[in-house]
């Protein structure tokens, strides 16, 4: 059973997240959706860009995804890890040279043939509203060919939002905010109003 | 640095808004003014410049817009840091239609007070900010998780790059956290922030402002924001406010005294409600109501 939707509201308008995050978003373990080493977990890194090509070393990330298994986490204590709980929940700071690492697992597929994909919201300096995207694991590739968002882009823009599988099984995937090779950023709502 | 300052934290990031003019050095007692820098008056005419542009559009009949301009020249930063392409409309699909769970075991209670994290009383004018947190549909965000920072009353984020020679003070990091209740409301104790100098331009200053971040009850809602004080000289100065084209919006952002709940001998009060995105999901009737769910 479903409830008739109540009168929509004007959403609250962003800011930039500033240069002074840094004291106050972090965490211990924040990075960590489960132990370095633990069985499964794998490495997910990159560099996020501006549009000189230049690494941003002002930016925050969050990820969010679903488990090994494909169920969506609802267990709180992504802010007090205790070891053992997969939250699901992850944010970084990029480093010096705009670097991030997560350590997490494969999100397995939400539904039986769906393309598995880790949802990440951006943060930095100088955006004013967080960007959100998607990562995809580059695996199953006859899921890829049937997922909706990916067949709406081109070629070149497609390949923006798949991860490279590195030799150590873990994944590399950039973000380029501007310019050659620039990320495909998600527009959930319609009626955000112009992006320029 | 007083002692009280944990280290870790105060070392945590180097950020910077210009890190070309850093420094290892201790901060000088005087700063030599960037004669090259751009005035206020070019950034306001460029400012009052697209302010005209946009109410030009809105008289054509152009939509309001509601949300800050990602490509806005006049704040510096932003102009490699913008996507030149449109953002592309994707419909939420599983993990996105859902949030990260937060509750109490991820935030203490005492964390919603930024005037008892240390020894002393921090220095300033004491504040309680409170409101609640909806979504588009005007259902209240329950349990959920808010967090907030802010410089101190000096104007000074506890930060190793903020080179701005106003003290810190030893009794205030400018940190906080919530859990949002039943209602959604929240609430904190703090101090109120002072205006901000920052190297946009010559003679830039922020508006007193508190850093807010939320979470809805789906990923597509999350927002990270500022807080305004009512009143305040800078807004038509400040290219950070003026992303925000459209006047109705940008007022969403600043709180309003309120004298009914400012506490005699103790704390003024400000309310500021968060109204976030509207949910995509269909919701349970048990999920409209605030019940825990198990989510199908």
């Amino acid at each position: 059973m479903t409830m008739n939707k109540p009168t929509q509201l004007t959403p609250t308008p962003a800011q930039t997240v500033g240069p002074f995050f840094g004291y106050a978003l972090p965490y211990a373990k924040d990075r960590e959706l489960l132990a370095p080493g633990s069985p499964g977990s794998i490495r997910l890194q990159g560099t996020v860009y501006d549009g000189a090509g230049h690494p941003i070393p002002d930016a925050i990330l969050e990820i969010w995804q679903a488990d090994a298994d494909g169920s969506v986490p609802q267990h709180t204590g992504s802010l007090v890890r205790d070891g053992y709980t997969f939250t699901g929940f992850g944010r970084t700071a990029v480093g010096n040279a705009g670097t991030f690492t997560f350590t997490t697992v494969n999100p397995g597929p939400t539904e039986a043939g769906a393309a598995p994909f880790i949802a990440v919201a951006v943060f930095a300096r100088g955006l004013m509203n967080r960007l959100f995207t998607r990562v995809y694991l580059p695996d199953d590739e006859a899921a890829l060919a049937r997922d909706r968002l990916l067949s709406s882009l081109d070629p070149d823009r497609r390949r923006t939002l798949i991860a490279r599988r590195d030799p150590d099984g873990g994944l590399s995937w950039d973000i380029r905010l501007q310019g050659d090779g620039e990320t495909v950023f998600l527009d959930f709502s319609g009626v955000e109003g112009p992006s320029t | 640095m007083p002692e009280e300052i944990n280290l870790e934290i105060f070392n945590a990031d180097p950020i910077t808004e210009d890190l070309a003019n850093e420094t290892t050095e201790a901060a000088p007692k005087t700063y030599a003014l960037d004669a090259a820098a751009e005035s206020q008056a070019d950034l306001s005419a460029e400012m009052k410049a697209i302010g005209e542009s946009y109410a030009r559009a809105l008289k054509d009949g152009a939509p309001a817009e509601i949300q800050p301009r990602l490509d806005y020249a006049p704040y510096r930063s932003s102009v490699l840091r913008h996507p030149t392409k449109s953002l592309h409309h994707a419909d939420p699909e599983t993990i996105e239609l859902y949030s990260p769970a937060f509750g109490h075991m991820d935030v203490h209670a005492l964390e919603s007070d930024l005037t008892i994290a240390h020894n002393g009383e921090p220095l300033g004018e004491r504040i309680v900010v409170s409101g609640r947190v909806l979504d588009g549909d005007g259902r209240p965000v329950a349990g959920q998780l808010v967090e907030i920072w802010q410089a101190n009353s000096a104007g000074r984020y506890i930060h190793k790059r903020d080179q701005h020679p106003a003290p810190i003070d030893p009794n205030f990091t400018g940190v906080g956290r919530c859990i949002t209740g039943p209602d959604g409301t929240y609430s904190f104790t703090t101090i109120k922030p002072g205006a901000y100098p920052w190297k946009n331009h010559l003679n830039a200053w922020r508006p007193a402002h508190i850093h807010f971040s939320l979470f809805g009850s789906e990923f597509t809602q999350r927002i990270i924001t500022q807080m305004y004080f009512p009143g305040d000289q800078l807004f038509p100065l400040d290219p950070i406010y003026q992303s925000i084209v459209d006047q109705d919006a940008r007022d969403r952002l600043v709180a309003t005294y309120n004298h009914e709940q400012t506490k005699p001998e103790w704390a003024m009060a400000y309310n500021w409600d968060i109204v976030l995105t509207g949910s995509k999901r269909t919701w349970t009737e048990n999920e409209a109501l605030g019940a825990d769910d198990d989510h199908e």
